[in-house]
């Protein structure tokens, strides 16, 4: 294969559709819109669905009613759109259904803006909707990465009969990189064997997320959490650069990551040992990784584009060991490289001091801002 | 070595497609790329731009504070780039739709009348071949068949009739040379 | 002339499970499954008709049927049964669903499944009244009506009218057959299956969405004996909501069953 220019929310329908994807189901909102525009005109093209429904709560019941036939389902969405979903995601959780959704975050809360932000973190990784459940959570900080995740995302949710959401931001969706496509993988012709198509010649099978006794319910949430456990051992994944001698470390996923991995090489040219690493996984999350640097590092420097969402995981990891610090952009704005560095220059320079938590000390110097 | 492009100019000045371009010729080149538009309502008719890095390893951040190079096809686009250009960078502006030249003294700058140059060609639209022209002669990240090349081959077929006038856009850009950067 | 030949007149639909409903005495939901159960089983489409249960009384309707089913969100049904028949074109989709669950939260499903011209089948059980969370006030509670959330009786002034869905829905382009039926005595109940035959024969001729709205007793809520809340739906309910044919694709109109 070779190599394309490929912009990502295109590379992510086209990745979808290369990895099997027989129905799509969503809602225009910016900035994802061109995710649903490709496959307005590509799964028709191959005789797979795709209907434009009424509103995201239309598109994820849409997607949970596809699910229960085995095949593989998609929908695609913004910050504003998965908060409607959340109903729909809580359903699917409980009635055990592998599905794919693509979260192309902006700025908020509320009607927010259409800029890049990392804002659904918290109601992603720890679950908007009601109830115990844990989908698995994949954030890639380049156009490759969001292809080959989104690959990876229907194989997981297969695995292990989860929901997996795939969470960039609206950068990532707009940007174009160099990367390759995979393979187009042919259609499943046979289907799991609880998938409600019709019971010929069987008994019939029912798909529900009701569990009037709470004995059954409490079964159903322990089988989840157990699986859970299986995709904790299994599937953390993260990159990790200079990290080797690393004494200061940042930490920062999707395009935050990226933008860290600037300042980081920028410091590392000024003599600076410090180290970057990005989560790959945000559920599960990389805690062993950054439980061992914290034990190792004179300092950690979490970034975000949100006001520190992910921060209060890396601390629940670090149990006080290291002195984390956090810089963030919410709203909307993507942080710039030289930001950072001045962040990292605070860590090294201060030998990781600090009074008092990391979010309270980072608004009084955000305070210029408001 | 990386190299921060920032092209900015009014929608339908086609800056975005000059980004592209530049990211689809080093793909060509087998370098590292990033494409990145400001998007949203600046889209509708008011000022739009787009960063392109090129760089020979993993690119990090694809936005950047300071960029090495700036295309300004108009006058908003200079005032708001003209104060971020890295020291020592390249500014280039469309010397037909602004009316000052740039104040920087401790970069190198280019003054191109390039949608005058693009009209004598038959359409002033073509001045986003200029700029990107004058940009490969004062700064050669890339040969100026990379982008002829790739030029060819995402020109649509209601444009191939402008194709040649493109091209020729782009080399009356690369000889408008004044002094090359050290 | 004598015979001591047995001759079975009466029996359970097949499709129909023998498990006891959990329906109230005088309930007309049991008599809306039979007849649901006795259409998939003369139309022989047991093994490829797959059902969509809503939030409401008949949240358990999957336990009732034996063929394959899903069960929704509130009010979500209709999408559900979207994205079922997108993937499994050549089965058939029904969603059973109430007038809280269908006409209230869920009315921008349901019209827009109706405006695709979504080709599933929609039982919809109207009763007046919220029966799963203690009867409380519906779209459809009709005027002066009182309920546990309207304890003066409805007040159109402050809570407004009840909706008529099928004359509502009935406006949709996509829609190939909806009907309003009730089910207070024995002869509105045969009229009842012939309208759900043909509405599943609308989606085996795919014909567009179909829609059978049941005019449906709820004597517990209603505070009424199981006889009584039959009379009640004849003398109040059909006033307002009277039966009736509000759009038969041709084809349909000229079956003969």
């Amino acid at each position: 294969m070779v190599k394309e220019l490929l912009k990502g929310n295109i590379a992510i329908a086209e990745a979808a559709v290369r990895a099997g994807l027989q129905a799509y189901f969503g809602y225009p909102i910016t900035p994802q819109t061109e995710l649903l525009e490709y496959l307005s005109k590509r799964m028709p093209e191959l005789g797979r669905t795709f209907v434009q429904a009424e509103s995201e709560l239309g598109a994820i019941n849409m997607v949970y009613g596809a699910a229960c036939t085995g095949v593989r389902v998609m929908s695609s969405s913004s910050s504003p759109g998965i908060s409607l979903m959340m109903e729909g995601l809580s359903y699917i959780a409980g009635t055990e259904l592998p599905v794919v959704l693509i979260d192309v975050m902006r700025g908020g809360p509320g009607l927010g803006n259409i800029a890049p932000s990392q804002q659904d973190y918290n109601q992603i990784v720890h679950g908007g909707g009601h109830g115990d459940y844990y989908p698995i959570v994949l954030a890639p900080a380049n156009i490759q990465e969001a292809i080959d995740l989104t690959v990876l995302a229907f194989d997981l949710a297969e695995k292990y009969r989860s929901i997996v959401i795939v969470l960039l931001d609206g950068s990532l969706g707009q940007m174009m990189e160099p990367a390759e496509l995979p393979p187009m993988q042919p259609l499943r012709e046979s289907y799991p064997e609880w998938a409600t198509r019709g019971a010929i010649g069987r008994e019939r099978r029912i798909h529900t997320s009701i569990y009037l006794n709470p004995v059954e319910q409490e079964k159903t949430n322990l089988r989840i959490l157990q699986r859970w456990q299986e995709v904790k051992k299994n599937e953390v994944r993260y990159k990790s650069y200079f990290l080797e001698d690393a004494e200061y470390v940042v930490i920062g996923f999707g395009t935050a990551g990226r933008v860290a991995l600037s300042a980081v090489r920028a410091a590392r040219a000024e003599g600076n040992k410090v180290g970057l690493l990005r989560p790959v996984t945000l559920a599960p999350f990389p805690a062993q990784q950054i439980e061992a640097l914290a034990g190792s590092s004179k300092g950690i420097l979490v970034v975000e584009m949100n006001s520190g969402q992910m921060l209060d995981d890396v601390m629940a990891c670090v149990k006080g060991r290291t002195p984390v610090h956090f810089y963030g952009r919410p709203g909307g704005i993507v942080p710039l490289p030289d930001e950072v560095l001045v962040e990292i220059h605070r860590m090294t320079e201060k030998s990781g001091r600090l009074n008092g938590h990391p979010r309270d000390q980072w608004l009084e110097r955000m305070v210029q801002h408001i | 070595m990386q190299t921060e492009i920032i092209i900015s100019g009014f929608g339908g000045q086609g800056v975005l497609f000059a980004g592209q371009l530049l990211a689809y010729a080093a793909m060509e080149q087998s370098l590292q790329v990033t494409w990145i538009p400001s998007y949203g309502p600046e889209m509708r008719g008011g000022t739009a731009n787009c960063t392109v890095i090129i760089s020979d390893e993993e690119i990090g951040s694809p936005v950047v504070g300071s960029p090495k190079v700036v295309l300004a096809l108009n006058l908003p686009s200079l005032d708001k780039y003209e104060p971020l250009v890295k020291a020592g960078g390249l500014l280039i502006v469309n010397a037909s739709m602004v009316d000052r030249a740039p104040q920087r003294t401790d970069i190198q700058t280019v003054m191109i009348p390039a949608s005058e140059i693009a009209e004598s060609l038959g359409d002033k639209r073509m001045a986003n071949m200029v700029m990107l022209g004058a940009l490969l002669g004062n700064l050669p990240i890339l040969p100026e068949e990379a982008i002829a090349k790739v030029l060819r081959e995402h020109t649509t077929e209601r444009m191939q009739k402008l194709l040649s006038a493109n091209l020729e856009a782009l080399k009356r850009g690369m000889n408008y040379l004044v002094e090359k950067v050290k | 002339m004598v015979t001591d030949t047995e001759i079975t007149v009466y029996h359970r639909p097949a499709t129909l499970t023998d498990l006891g409903t959990h329906y109230c005495p005088g309930c007309t939901h049991g008599i809306a499954h039979r007849l649901v159960a006795e259409v998939i089983d003369e139309m022989g489409l047991r093994e490829t008709t797959i059902g969509v249960a809503s939030v409401g009384c008949s949240v358990f309707a999957y336990n009732y049927f034996d063929f394959d089913f899903v069960q929704a969100p509130h009010g979500r049904a209709p999408a559900m049964a979207t994205g079922i028949k997108r993937v499994l074109s050549d089965r058939i989709v029904f969603t059973y669903q109430g007038d809280g669950d269908l006409a209230s939260i869920g009315m921008g499903e349901i019209v827009a499944a109706a405006g695709r011209g979504e080709n599933i089948t929609v039982i919809f059980i109207n009763n007046a009244n919220y029966g799963m969370t203690g009867g409380q006030m519906a779209p459809t509670t009709l005027p002066g009506m009182k309920t546990t959330s309207s304890p003066n009786g409805r007040d159109v002034e402050s809570q407004g009218y009840p909706i008529r869905t099928a004359e509502l829905l009935a406006t949709q382009e996509g829609a190939g057959y909806i009907v309003r039926r009730s089910l207070h005595d024995p002869k509105n109940i045969r009229l009842a299956k012939k309208a759900i035959r043909l509405a599943f024969e609308t989606q085996v001729r795919g014909l567009g969405f179909s829609l059978v709205e049941l005019l449906s007793s709820c004597p517990t809520n209603w505070g009424m004996d199981p006889v009584d809340a039959l009379r009640w739906i004849e003398q109040n309910m059909i006033p307002y909501f009277p039966i009736n044919d509000f759009k038969v694709h041709p084809v349909i109109a000229s079956l003969r069953i």
